[in-house]
C-alpha cells in the first residue's frame, strides 16, 4: 500500500515526527483505507483492544489490593469486595470482563471462518491470532487461580496435572510447575506473576497483529480484493471508528448487565468455598470459554491420549489456511461450506455442554462424536470441499453488487 | 432487509440454543428448592431492613454458636445497604463482645470489649476446634456462604425447613440427620429452628418459617453488602448507556449517508 | 478526598481538551470532504452531544479506578484509637501508634508547664501559646513526627528540655515547640479528646 508522505501542520509536528513519526502513524491509522461493505462483525476487532484495555487497568488496580499468599488471597479478594472503595465493581468488572473477552474473541474466530479471512494473504495474521488465542486461555486459567476458591485450586490441580502424561520426564515437569509436591503457596505466586505479565505480550502480539493485517488491508464480506480504494473503501476515521464504538456500546450494555445484576452467573458457586486440598468439588468444571476444550480432553480414554488431542484441536487451528482449499474467501459464495460452518458452530456448543457434564453416559458417548466430528471438519471436510464445491459467481468489485440487484441480496450491509 | 433479519434470526437461534444448555447444566445440578419471594431479587431488589436486622438477631442468638461469621466486622452492621443499625446501636453490639488482643506491653495477651472495627467474633479459635466440637464436620463459615451454593438464599431457606423423617429404606447413620433439600440428604447439623425459640426485638412473631427468611436475608446481605449500590448504579448505567448507543447511531447514519450516496 | 477531586478536575479537562481537538480534526475533514460548511454545522450538534455524552461517561467510568486508591473502609475504621492513660507517671511519656504513626502522649511535671507556658511568643519559630496545644495542661498529646523530613524525635533531649530529633538536628521545647534547627513547624498535635479522666481519644 503505498501512500503519500504526510506533512505534520505545525513545525513541532515536523520536527518531532522526523524523529519519531508517531504523527505519520496517527495519520495512517485515521486515513487507512477500510472496505466500505464491512458488517458488524468486524467491530470484534475494536471490542477486542477495548476488552483488553479494560481487563489490564481493572487488573492493575486489584493487584494493589490482592495479596498473592494461600493464607490471605481469599480474604484479600473478600477485602476488595467488602471495603476498598468501588472494590466489588472492578473486582466483577474484571472477572465478567475475562468472560465478555472470551465472547467477543469466538466471535472474532468464527468471522474468520466464515469469511475466510485466515486465506492467503493473510495466514500470518491468522497464526498471530491463534498465538494471542492461546495466551488468553493461559492467562485466564492462571486469573482463576488467584483468588484461591476450591475451584481455583482443583483446576490448578487438575491442569497442571495433565504435564505428568508427558513419557519420561512428566512427573519432573509437573514437580517443576508446582514449585512443590502440590498445588500450594509456590504454585500461587508465579502464577500471579505471570497472569500479570501474559496481557503485555498479548498486547506485543496485538500490535503485530494489526500491523500483519494493515499490509494486505482488511477482508470483508464479499471476500474479494480491493480493486479501486476510491470507490470500495472509506478512511478508517470517522466512518469505521464510530461505527466500531456503536458496537462497542452494544456490547457494554450486555456487559453492564452481567456486572450489575447477574455478575455470578457465569462462575461457580464452589469458588466461593476457601481452597481446601482435602476436599474435591463434587464436579470439577472450568469457566465456560474452556469447556470445550476440556470435554475434548476428557473424551479420550488415554490420560496422554487426552493431552495430545486436546492441544491438537488448538494447533489444528493454526494450519487451517492451507488445509482449506477453496479458491473462494468468502461462505457467501460458498453454499456448501456455508452449511458445514454451521454444524461446526453446533458441534462447538454441543461440546461446551458436554464439557460441563460429568464424562459418563451418554454425555460421554456424544463428546466423542463431537471431537471426532471436530477433526473431521478441518481434516477430511475443508481439504475435499475445496476441490468438490460448486462455487457462487463472484461479483466484480465490491461497489458493484451495490448497483446491480441480483447482487444487492448477497452483500451483507 | 431480508437478510438482516436472517442473520438475527440465526443469532437469536443460536443464542437461545446456549441459553437452554447453559440452563440445563445449572438446573442438572441443583435440587428442587423451596422459593420464597425476596425482597432482593430482581432488578431493582433491595433489602428489607426489619428482616436484616431480625436475620442478625437469628444469626447472634442461635447460629453464631457455631457458625463464624468471619468476614464481616461490626461496623458493617451500620453502614448504608445492609441492616443500618444506629452508629450507637452497632457500637454497643460490638461492645458486647469480648476480643482477644495484644500482646501489650507486658507482652500478653488480654481481653478488651469490641470496637466497631473488629471482624465478628469467631465460635471456635480455628478449622479443627470447630470440626472436634462437632463431631468432625466443620459448620461451614457464613460470611459468603450464599453465594457458594446453588440456590443462594432458597438453598438456605430450604435447608432450614427441610428437616424431616428419612424414607423407610434410608440408612441413617449416627449423629447425621435427614435433610430433604441437602444433596445427598446427610446433614450434621440438627434441626435447629422451632417456633418461638427467640424473641424478636421488634416484636414480630418468631415461627420457624420466619426465622429462616430472616436469616436467609441477612445472609445473603452479608455476601453480598454491595448489592442494593449495585443495582442502582447499574440501572443508571445501562439507561445511559441506551441513550449514548441512540445518539452514536444517529450520528453513525448521518456520518454514513454521505458514502451511501456516492 | 481533597487530592483525588483535583486529580479528576484535572482528567476531566484534559478529556475535554482531547475531545475539542478530536471533534476539530474529524469536522474539519467532513468540511474539507464536502466543501459545504453549512451542512457540516447543522451534524455538529449531534457529534457535540454524542462527544458530550460520551465525555460524562468515561469520567463516570474513571472515577472508581482513582477511588479505589483512598483509604478502604477498613482503613478508614482505624482512624481512631482510644488510648488508656491510667497508668502513665508525672514526667513519663508513652508512645502509641495512630494511623500508622508515633503519637506521644506526656504527663508534664509543674516544671515543664511552666517553662512552656513562660516562653516569649517573639522568640518563636512557629509561634503557638502552650494553652493553645493542650486541652489540660498536664497532658501533652503530640504527632511523633519531626516536622522536618519525618524522623521520630527522641525524648528527654535537646536544649529545651523536651525533644531532639538525631536526623539534623531539630530541638523541639516541653511544649513540643521547634526552638532550634531546621524544622519549620511544631509538632502537630492531633484531633483528640478527654473520653473520660483515663482514656484519650485520639482521631
Amino acid at each position: 500500500m503505498s501512500e503519500k508522505k504526510f506533512i505534520p501542520k505545525s513545525k513541532f509536528g515536523q520536527w518531532f515526527d522526523s524523529r519519531l513519526p508517531l504523527l505519520t502513524l496517527s495519520h495512517h491509522l485515521s486515513d487507512y483505507p477500510t472496505p466500505k461493505n464491512l458488517n458488524y462483525w468486524w467491530t470484534f476487532g475494536g471490542i477486542l483492544t477495548f476488552c483488553l484495555i479494560v481487563q489490564i487497568v481493572t487488573g492493575l488496580v486489584l493487584a494493589m489490593h490482592y495479596v498473592a499468599h494461600v493464607d490471605h488471597a481469599f480474604e484479600s479478594v473478600e477485602h476488595i469486595m467488602r471495603d476498598v472503595n468501588y472494590g466489588w465493581l472492578i473486582r466483577y468488572v474484571h472477572a465478567n470482563g475475562s468472560s465478555m473477552f472470551f465472547l467477543a474473541v469466538y466471535i472474532h474466530i468464527f468471522r474468520a471462518l466464515f469469511y475466510g479471512s485466515y486465506k492467503s494473504p493473510r495466514e500470518i495474521i491468522w497464526i498471530i491470532g491463534m498465538l494471542i488465542y492461546i495466551l488468553m486461555m493461559a492467562t485466564a486459567f492462571m486469573g482463576y487461580v488467584l483468588p484461591w476458591g476450591q475451584m481455583s485450586f482443583w483446576a490448578a490441580t487438575v491442569i497442571t496435572n495433565l504435564f505428568s502424561a508427558i513419557p519420561l520426564i512428566g512427573e519432573s515437569v509437573v514437580t517443576w510447575l508446582w514449585g512443590g509436591y502440590a498445588v500450594d503457596n509456590p504454585t500461587l505466586t508465579r502464577f500471579y506473576s505471570l497472569h500479570y505479565l501474559m496481557p503485555f505480550l498479548i498486547f506485543g502480539l496485538v500490535v503485530l497483529h494489526i500491523w500483519a493485517l494493515h499490509i494486505p488491508g482488511n477482508n470483508n464480506p464479499v471476500g474479494i480484493d480491493i480493486k479501486k480504494p476510491s470507490k470500495d473503501t472509506v478512511p478508517f476515521s470517522p466512518y469505521i471508528v464510530v461505527k466500531d464504538l456503536y458496537a462497542l456500546i452494544i456490547f457494554l450494555i450486555i456487559f453492564a448487565g452481567i456486572v450489575f445484576f447477574v455478575p455470578n452467573i457465569l462462575s461457580h458457586p464452589d469458588n466461593y468455598i476457601k481452597a481446601n486440598p482435602m476436599v474435591t468439588p463434587t464436579h470439577i468444571v472450568p469457566e465456560w470459554y474452556l469447556l470445550p476444550f476440556y470435554a475434548i480432553l476428557r473424551a479420550v480414554p488415554s490420560k496422554l491420549g487426552g493431552v495430545v488431542v486436546m492441544f491438537a484441536s488448538l494447533f489444528i487451528l493454526m494450519f487451517l489456511p492451507w488445509l482449506d482449499t477453496s479458491k473462494i474467501r468468502s461462505a457467501v459464495f460458498r453454499p456448501l461450506y456455508k452449511i458445514f460452518f454451521w454444524i461446526l458452530v453446533i458441534d462447538v456448543i454441543i461440546l461446551g455442554y458436554i464439557g460441563a457434564n460429568p464424562p459418563e453416559g451418554l454425555y460421554l458417548l456424544v463428546g466423542r462424536i463431537a471431537t471426532i466430528y471436530y477433526f473431521v471438519h478441518f481434516i477430511l471436510i475443508m481439504p475435499i470441499l475445496g476441490f468438490k464445491e460448486k462455487t457462487i459467481p463472484l461479483p466484480i468489485s465490491i461497489s458493484d453488487p451495490v448497483l446491480s440487484n441480483q447482487a444487492r441480496t448477497i452483500s451483507n450491509r | 432487509m431480508l437478510k438482516k433479519i436472517k442473520n438475527i434470526i440465526k443469532i437469536l437461534f443460536v443464542y437461545s440454543f446456549i441459553m437452554i444448555f447453559a440452563n440445563n447444566s445449572i438446573a442438572a445440578e441443583s435440587l428442587d428448592l423451596l422459593k420464597n419471594k425476596w425482597s432482593f431479587e430482581g432488578l431493582f431488589g433491595t433489602f428489607d431492613r426489619g428482616s436484616l436486622r431480625r436475620g442478625y438477631q437469628v444469626y447472634n442468638e442461635v447460629c453464631s454458636s457455631c457458625h463464624s461469621i468471619e468476614l464481616l466486622s461490626y461496623r458493617n452492621l451500620s453502614e448504608n445497604g445492609g441492616p443500618e443499625f444506629s452508629l450507637e446501636d452497632a457500637k454497643n453490639i460490638a461492645a458486647s463482645f469480648e476480643i482477644i488482643d495484644g500482646p501489650n506491653s507486658d507482652g500478653e495477651m488480654f481481653a478488651r470489649p469490641g470496637r466497631l472495627s473488629d471482624k465478628f467474633i469467631k465460635p471456635y479459635p480455628n478449622v479443627q476446634a470447630a470440626k472436634a466440637a462437632n463431631g468432625g464436620a466443620y459448620p461451614p463459615d457464613m460470611s459468603v456462604l450464599v453465594k457458594a451454593r446453588q440456590g443462594g438464599a432458597n438453598y438456605i431457606y430450604s435447608i432450614l425447613l427441610g428437616y424431616e423423617e428419612p424414607p423407610e429404606d434410608f440408612k441413617l447413620e449416627d449423629g447425621v440427620y435427614y435433610n430433604k433439600y441437602m444433596p445427598g440428604h446427610n446433614i450434621k447439623m440438627p434441626n435447629i429452628l422451632s417456633d418461638g425459640l427467640l424473641d424478636y426485638a421488634d416484636g414480630t412473631e418468631a415461627t420457624t418459617q420466619q426465622m429462616a427468611k430472616d436469616i436467609a436475608a441477612f445472609l445473603t446481605w452479608a455476601s453480598e453488602p454491595s448489592l442494593e449500590a449495585r443495582h442502582k448504579i447499574g440501572f443508571k448505567i445501562i439507561l445511559y448507556l441506551i441513550i449514548l448507543a441512540g445518539l452514536v447511531y444517529l450520528s453513525m447514519k448521518k456520518l454514513w449517508s454521505r458514502i451511501e450516496s456516492k | 478526598m481533597n487530592s483525588s477531586y483535583t486529580i479528576l478536575a484535572t482528567i476531566i479537562v484534559l478529556l475535554f481538551v482531547f475531545l475539542y481537538l478530536s471533534w476539530v480534526i474529524v469536522s474539519n475533514k467532513i468540511i474539507d470532504n464536502e466543501n459545504n460548511k453549512e451542512i457540516g454545522k447543522r451534524r455538529d450538534f449531534l457529534f457535540t452531544a454524542s462527544y458530550a455524552l460520551g465525555a460524562v461517561g468515561v469520567g463516570v467510568s474513571v472515577w472508581p479506578l482513582i477511588d479505589q486508591m483512598n483509604p478502604d473502609a477498613s482503613v478508614k475504621a482505624l482512624a481512631t484509637t482510644e488510648v488508656d492513660i491510667s497508668k502513665v507517671e508525672q514526667g513519663k511519656t508513652i508512645t502509641v501508634l495512630w494511623r500508622g504513626k508515633p503519637v506521644f502522649i506526656r504527663k508534664r511535671t509543674k516544671e515543664e508547664i511552666n517553662e512552656a507556658q513562660s516562653v516569649k511568643l517573639e522568640e518563636l519559630k512557629d509561634p503557638q501559646k502552650d494553652q493553645e496545644r493542650v486541652k489540660k495542661a498536664e497532658w501533652l498529646v503530640m504527632v511523633g513526627v519531626c516536622t522536618h523530613l519525618g524522623c521520630v524525635p527522641l525524648g528527654n533531649k535537646g536544649d529545651f528540655n523536651g525533644w531532639f530529633c538525631p536526623c539534623h538536628g531539630s530541638h523541639y521545647d516541653t511544649s513540643g515547640r521547634i526552638r532550634k534547627g531546621p524544622a519549620p513547624t511544631n509538632l502537630e498535635i492531633p484531633r483528640y479528646e478527654f473520653v473520660d479522666n483515663n482514656t484519650i481519644k485520639i482521631g
